[in-house]
This record gives structure tokens, C-alpha cells and sequence, in this order.
């Protein structure tokens, strides 16, 4: 046991948990004004509904023992076996990494939110997040953390590249296809509500990423240090490739500009983080930026109404992230890595390969069955008054802003 | 008594409640509303795609006056709110029949 790594992981894990409010305000900022507190709820529910979902049932499914390389076993249910380390953070307590892990599963479904905002039933919004955590989120995470087929491929998955953002990307895809678009989509503008709150939400997300990226080290140490410094500087490569991409577009650099490159780079760099080198993480970053502005206009030829843009920044970023995690990583930087293609093993760049195919698949087609079990019980989508009136006064009777 | 409704670009509000009580108009109410006329609108740009907002801010600014000073207050606003460019505004004149103060029960021109 170590006290610096356990104050280390405990701090993260702190980190990130603020992932969510932030991730709710930027998020928020992006509706229409009778969506706002609809939206926000949509994070923040599931800092309650996931944390007991993982501590009853979760962790142990992701992190048990390992059953065929799917799912882990029944050894940790309700947090059972917490008093020795586990063999992944041999240095903090059981309970530390646990939390930590806890704070990755309740971000993940809240990413997907996007996707569906401004038109989701609440109370099937909780039925879906909870089968989806289950059923997609629990096993995805132990195939590739826990020991499942994914790791023993040889995949590399530093922070949720694959587990987090190409999870929560796919399953968006498959979320809003399913949906429809929102009544009136395309022929008014949908412009965002408030984006100082999205903007303010990036930020914390930025802060909080370095819990996430750094912490997932698992201790305080060079390789923290390193995944710190590797995640700050995609970040600000993308938010400037971003906006200078959309310079030349369109005429003018946006602050939803810089705030979505922000976290396009972000999420870019987390499944490379502790594998690539800080110069590296430069390339990653620009390379971020332009392919999700890119992805985010992609779902005006598509015709699909991705509301907040999941998939575009999330579902591309991830992937792009998880190939760049292919081509850039070196064991020069983490012993416990690989060399990528550039590297001169381009073994790597395969496996990598493999868990994006089988990431967005799993997700995608897992995510349309559920819905339909579902929408079979409660229908997704609100009718159409309630959709004019707008989630907060049909789905929690308030109103964000009085005037 | 007259009734004039000016609707014109927001940053001239200050200097149009300068020009009319110059002129000797006693009180104003303003509100902020949105329109197009000729200007139309502007484009605003999220994530990529350009949107045309056609609704623009401006503000709409009501006073009721002697139908004798008309030519005068006119002027004034003319000189304060014209730049020349479209979007200038507009302003509309309607006669009023009757005025009410309230705290007095006066009536007519008494009460403007």
C-alpha cells in the first residue's frame, strides 16, 4: 500500500466525478432554453442511478474474475472481497480503485445523452441507461480492463478510448437513429441556449480529464505525469486545429469552436495517453480537431439529428484516438505498452483495428436492442406536445429560467 | 394626442431619449422585441453549419404626445436614430383617444 497513489487515485477519482457536472452544463448550453434543466438532469441522475448500479452489481461484472474473456464474475458483488488490493492497483486500497472505476461508468452512459436531447422520455431514460450499463458498459469494460478478450488481443486502451467515448459515440449513433430527428429539425434553427455554460462546462471537463487520464496510471509517478502532459497538449492542438479548420470554412473561429476541439482532443488522446510521446499527443490533438469537425458536419449529409454531436466527437474521436494509439505508441514511454507501426510493429495497429470493429458493433447493435425491449415498455420518445413544451415542464414540471 | 412607436436599432436608445426629452417629451417606455424588415437577417455559425437568423434584436420605443409638437419630436428621433443604412427602423404615428393618469384621474392632455 502507498500513500501517495492512494491520495493520487482518490483525488482523480474526485476529478473524475466533476466530469459529469461539466459534462451536463456543456451539454446544457447546447439546447434550447425549455430543455436546459431536462438535459442537466440527464448527467447528473446518473451520478445516483450508476454509482449504485457499480457498487451493487457493476464492479464486479467489469472486474471479477475472469468468465471466458466476457464478463467478470459474481466475486465483488456488493462490494464484497474490498479488503486486499486488487491485482490491477496493487498499491491503493480495493475501495479506492473501485471508486475510481465507478466515476468512468457513470460518465459514459451521461456522454450518450447528447444524442437523444430535447426528445427522450425520462423515466425510459433511466430504464435504457440502466440495461445499457449492464448489459454494454459493464462487460466492454472487462473484455478490455479487466482481463477480457480485447486485453488478451493485445489492444490498448490507456483511459476509454474504446470503453467510454467509442462506446458512448456508437450506442448515440444507434440512439438517434432510433429516435428520429427532433420535430421541426432542419426547418428552424436550433441554436444553442447559453454557451457560456457550454464553455464553462468544457472547462471542467478539461480540468477533470486529468483525473481521468493522469489517474488512470493508477499511481502517482512517471507515468502520470507523463499521460498529464500527453492530455493537456492534444487538447490544446485540437481546440486551435478546430477552430482554424472552421476559419477556413466558414468564415469565423467559434467559442463552440474551441470548447468542441477542447474536447475532441481530449478524447482523442485517452486511450493513447500513457503509451505516446508529448510531441506525439501534438499530432494526435490536430489530427483530433479536424476529424471530429469534420464527424460533427457529417451528420448534415447523413440526415441523422445526433443533437449534441456524440457521435461526431465522440464516436470518431475515439476511434481516431485508438488507430493514433496504433501508430504512436512506444515503449520508450510505457514499459507496459507497445511499439505502434511507427515503431516498426505494426501488430498493434491490427489489434487496435480489432477493438474499434468490435467496439462500435457491440455497442451499436446492443444499443438497438435494448431500445426496442424498452421502447416496448415505456415509449422513448415523448409525444409531440410534450416535445413543444419542452422536457422540463413535461418531464419534471419546472422551468430553468423565469422571466 | 398622438401616439409614436419607434422601432430602430438597440445601441441608439440613448441617444433618442436624449433627443425627445430635449425636445420636451416627459416619459417613454421601451421594450426589447425582435423583427426584420429590409436588413433581414444576419447567419450564425454552430459547429460548421450556418444558420439564417432572421429575427434581430431591436427596441420599440413608445411615447404619447400633444399632436402639436408631432413635427418636432419627429425630427428629433430622425436626427438621433438615421445612419443612413437599412435597418434603420420605422416610426408609426396613431391618433389616441383618450389618456388616463391614474394616480390623479386626470384626463387629456393633463395626463400626457
Amino acid at each position: 500500500m502507498n500513500a501517495a497513489d492512494t491520495a493520487f487515485i482518490l483525488i482523480s477519482a474526485a476529478l473524475v466525478l466533476l466530469m459529469t457536472p461539466g459534462l451536463g452544463l456543456f451539454y446544457g448550453g447546447m439546447v434550447r432554453s425549455k430543455n436546459v434543466l431536462a438535459t442537466l438532469m440527464h448527467s447528473y441522475v446518473l451520478i445516483g442511478l450508476i454509482s449504485i448500479e457499480w457498487a451493487i452489481l457493476g464492479y464486479s461484472m467489469a472486474f471479477g474474475s475472469d468468465i471466458g474473456g466476457i464478463v467478470g464474475g459474481l466475486d465483488y458483488l456488493n462490494l464484497a472481497g474490498m479488503d486486499k488490493p486488487n491485482d490491477l492497483a496493487k498499491t491503493v486500497p480495493h475501495l479506492a480503485f473501485m471508486a475510481f472505476q465507478m466515476m468512468f461508468a457513470v460518465i459514459t452512459p451521461a456522454l450518450i445523452s447528447g444524442a437523444f436531447a430535447e426528445r427522450v422520455r425520462f423515466s425510459a431514460f433511466l430504464l435504457f441507461s440502466l440495461i445499457w450499463a449492464i448489459c454494454i458498459y459493464n462487460p466492454l469494460a472487462h473484455w478490455v480492463w479487466g482481463g477480457g478478450w480485447l486485453a488478451g488481443l493485445g489492444a490498448l486502451d490507456f483511459a476509454g478510448g474504446a470503453v467510454v467515448h467509442m462506446s458512448s459515440g456508437a450506442s448515440a449513433l444507434a440512439f438517434c437513429l432510433f429516435l428520429g430527428k427532433r420535430k421541426n429539425y432542419g426547418r428552424e434553427p436550433f441554436i444553442p441556449h447559453n454557451l457560456p455554460m457550454t464553455i464553462l462546462g468544457a472547462g471542467i471537463l478539461w480540468f477533470g480529464w486529468f483525473g481521468f487520464n493522469a489517474g488512470s496510471a493508477l499511481s502517482a509517478g512517471d507515468l502520470a505525469a507523463s499521460a498529464f502532459v500527453t492530455t493537456h497538449l492534444a487538447a490544446a492542438a485540437a481546440s486551435l486545429s478546430w477552430i482554424f479548420a472552421e476559419w477556413m470554412h466558414r468564415g469565423k473561429p467559434t467559442t463552440l469552436g474551441l470548447a468542441s476541439g477542447a474536447v475532441a482532443g481530449l478524447v482523442a488522446i485517452t486511450p493513447a495517453a500513457g503509451f505516446v510521446t508529448p510531441m506525439a499527443s501534438i499530432i494526435i490533438g490536430l489530427v483530433g480537431g479536424l476529424v471530429c469537425y469534420l464527424g460533427v458536419n457529417m451528420k448534415h449529409i447523413f440526415k441523422y439529428d445526433d443533437a449534441l454531436d456524440v457521435v461526431g466527437v465522440h464516436g470518431l474521436g475515439g476511434t481516431w484516438g485508438a488507430l493514433a494509439t496504433g501508430l504512436f505508441a512506444t515503449k520508450a514511454v510505457n514499459e507496459a505498452g507497445n511499439d505502434g507501426l511507427l515503431y516498426g510493429n505494426p501488430d498493434l495497429l491490427w489489434s487496435q483495428f480489432i477493438s474499434v470493429v468490435a467496439t462500435w458493433v457491440f455497442c451499436f447493435v446492443g444499443t438497438l436492442v435494448i431500445l426496442y425491449i424498452v421502447n416496448a415498455i415505456i415509449k422513448v420518445r415523448v409525444n409531440e406536445e410534450d416535445e413543444n413544451k419542452g422536457l422540463d415542464v413535461s418531464q419534471h414540471g419546472e422551468t430553468g429560467y423565469q422571466n | 394626442m398622438r401616439k409614436i412607436e419607434i422601432i430602430t436599432r438597440p445601441y441608439k436608445l440613448e441617444d433618442i431619449k436624449k433627443a425627445l426629452t430635449d425636445a420636451g417629451v416627459k416619459g417613454m417606455t421601451v421594450s426589447e422585441v425582435k423583427g426584420f424588415g429590409r436588413q433581414r437577417g444576419h447567419k450564425e455559425i454552430y459547429r460548421g453549419a450556418e444558420y439564417q437568423v432572421d429575427f434581430v434584436p431591436k427596441i420599440k420605443i413608445e411615447l404619447v404626445i400633444d399632436a402639436a409638437i408631432v413635427p418636432t419630436v419627429l425630427k428629433a428621433i430622425e436626427g438621433a436614430a438615421r445612419t443612413g443604412e437599412v435597418g434603420d427602423g420605422k416610426i408609426f404615428i396613431t391618433p389616441v383617444e383618450e389618456v388616463v393618469r391614474i394616480r390623479t384621474g386626470e384626463t387629456g392632455k393633463d395626463a400626457i
